[in-house]
């Protein structure tokens, strides 16, 4: 399982950059709305959590659809079916490994963006430990986009439309979690633990129907 | 032979899709007729009541947003059993079902929305808010999109139903979300008036056309599933008739 772990790292790290694509991608959505909205530092510094969480989503699934597709592509993934370890276990893993090479990047990049967008040291904290809290649900709820679409031709578009909606609730408590951080009024724990909990549950519930999904496909 | 075995091989003699199609073209008929009762007579009575002291006439929106959104959900519900059946007991006439029934969910939420959005027009002054009920409803009707896309995409149809049920699996969490948000979140819309605990919240007067537009709408949705089940069948059996043809064209050459 470690193995696999480092595995998936290192093929996601060095085939084609995927991390620093993610990264860059990131940057770039962030950096397109100021252009949309105008330069208003105020106005800017009061959406800029959530544009950092919108963007980060987005990043997060710029590569999902080569979570198995790689492997299905070159045989890998009937090999993953028949091994002994369950395939629950094997998915989590990838999840895991594909969550350490694009969206911790995003998290660590996300003080700068945060910078960018004219908040205050609080609010950066408070993005970067949501992000760092809500960003592997995302993966998670990914994985079972990503199952799904192995077994289409050319899924790549059709996993967003299918992840976005449910990753609403992720982002929703990301971004109110994060407001509560910077606002006196409103307490920052209730949103943040619903926020892990969403994370915990979709690690149960993700990786659980990819792997039912994965079997189903491979026929 | 005991009766809950007895009703199991009832359900299972529903496996076999020409028995479906008989005991369909035997209940087409009585469901279309009934429906169109049920309907006759709630639209007399949602018109002849007198309307609210508050909302005038637009209290009648209700007649018709109340039953799409109640049968947005128990589409949703519906699919997710016929899901559970592709998945589990590898039922063919499941994936029928789940595949025949996203269109209709669609069109129902849809229709929730727009009554929703019209009525909203002259008692919230606005067409839209993000509030919790009208998000998560939006969402749900996202996810009939995408599964109606999905299942477009893939070619095999017994692949198809199998990948889309996962996903409809998933995306059952959507619905408890959708059914407590009036009571999780109090935003604009407001709380559940009809299934409550303590009785129905609203006048017998609004309950009764409520009543029996519901039952028609449900009715409607029923006479529609079995319809466009049925045209599912047909519709894969033209196809395994091609093939087969296909098959022997190209070994007479």
């Amino acid at each position: 399982m470690t193995a696999l772990f480092f595995r998936d790292l290192k093929l996601s790290i060095r085939a084609g950059g995927g991390a620093l694509i993610g990264v860059l991608f990131f940057l770039t959505i962030v950096a397109v709305i100021p252009f949309g909205v105008g330069p208003d530092l105020k106005l800017l510094s009061r959406i800029g959590p959530a544009i950092v969480w919108i963007g980060a989503l987005l990043a997060a699934l710029l590569g999902l659809d080569r979570l198995f597709q790689a492997e299905r592509d070159d045989g890998s993934l009937d090999l993953m079916l028949m091994q002994e370890t369950p395939l629950v276990l094997t998915v989590l893993v990838k999840c895991f490994a594909h969550w350490t090479a694009t969206s911790l990047p995003l998290v660590i990049a996300s003080p700068l963006l945060g910078l960018f967008m004219n908040m205050d040291e609080t609010a950066i904290g408070a993005t970067i430990l949501t992000l760092l809290v809500g960003s592997p649900a995302i993966t998670f709820i990914g994985a079972v986009g990503a199952a799904v679409a192995v077994a289409l031709p050319r899924g790549g578009l059709l996993v967003s439309i299918l992840v976005l909606p449910l990753t609403i609730p992720v982002l929703i408590f990301g971004v109110s979690a994060t407001y509560a951080a910077v606002e006196d009024a409103a307490p920052f724990l209730p949103p943040f633990l619903i926020l892990i909990a969403l994370t915990l549950f979709f690690a149960v519930i993700g990786p659980a129907a990819a792997a039912l999904a994965l079997r189903n496909t491979a026929d | 032979m005991s009766e809950t075995s007895l009703a199991i091989s009832k359900f299972s003699d529903l496996a076999n899709p020409t028995r479906f199609l008989a005991l369909a073209a035997r209940a087409i008929p009585w469901l279309t007729g009934i429906t169109a009762l049920c309907f006759i007579v709630g639209l007399y009575l949602s018109f002849a009541t007198e309307g609210d002291y508050q909302q005038g006439e637009t209290v009648r929106i209700m007649y018709v947003h109340v039953p799409s959104a109640w049968l947005s959900m128990m589409c949703y519900t519906i699919m997710s059993l016929s899901a559970i059946g592709t998945l589990v007991w590898r039922h063919p006439l499941a994936d029928v079902s789940a595949k025949a029934a996203a269109p209709l969910g669609a069109a129902f939420t849809l229709l929730a929305l727009v009554t929703g959005s019209l009525w909203g027009k002259p008692m919230w002054g606005t067409w839209w808010v993000w509030d919790a009920r009208l998000t998560s409803v939006f969402v749900l009707f996202l996810m009939y999109l995408g599964l109606i896309a999905l299942g477009r995409a893939i070619d095999d149809p017994s692949k198809a139903a199998r990948v889309s049920a996962v996903l409809i699996l998933v995306g059952f969490v959507n619905i408890p979300i959708i059914k407590f948000s009036v009571e999780w979140w109090n935003t604009l819309h407001q709380s559940a008036s009809v299934l409550r605990l303590d009785g129905p919240a609203i006048d017998p007067e609004f309950l009764r056309p409520l009543f029996v537009m519901a039952i028609a709408f449900t009715l409607l949705f029923f006479t529609l599933h079995i319809m466009a089940m049925r045209n599912e069948i047909w519709r894969r059996r033209i196809a395994a008739q091609r093939r087969l043809a296909a098959r022997m064209a190209s070994r007479e050459d």
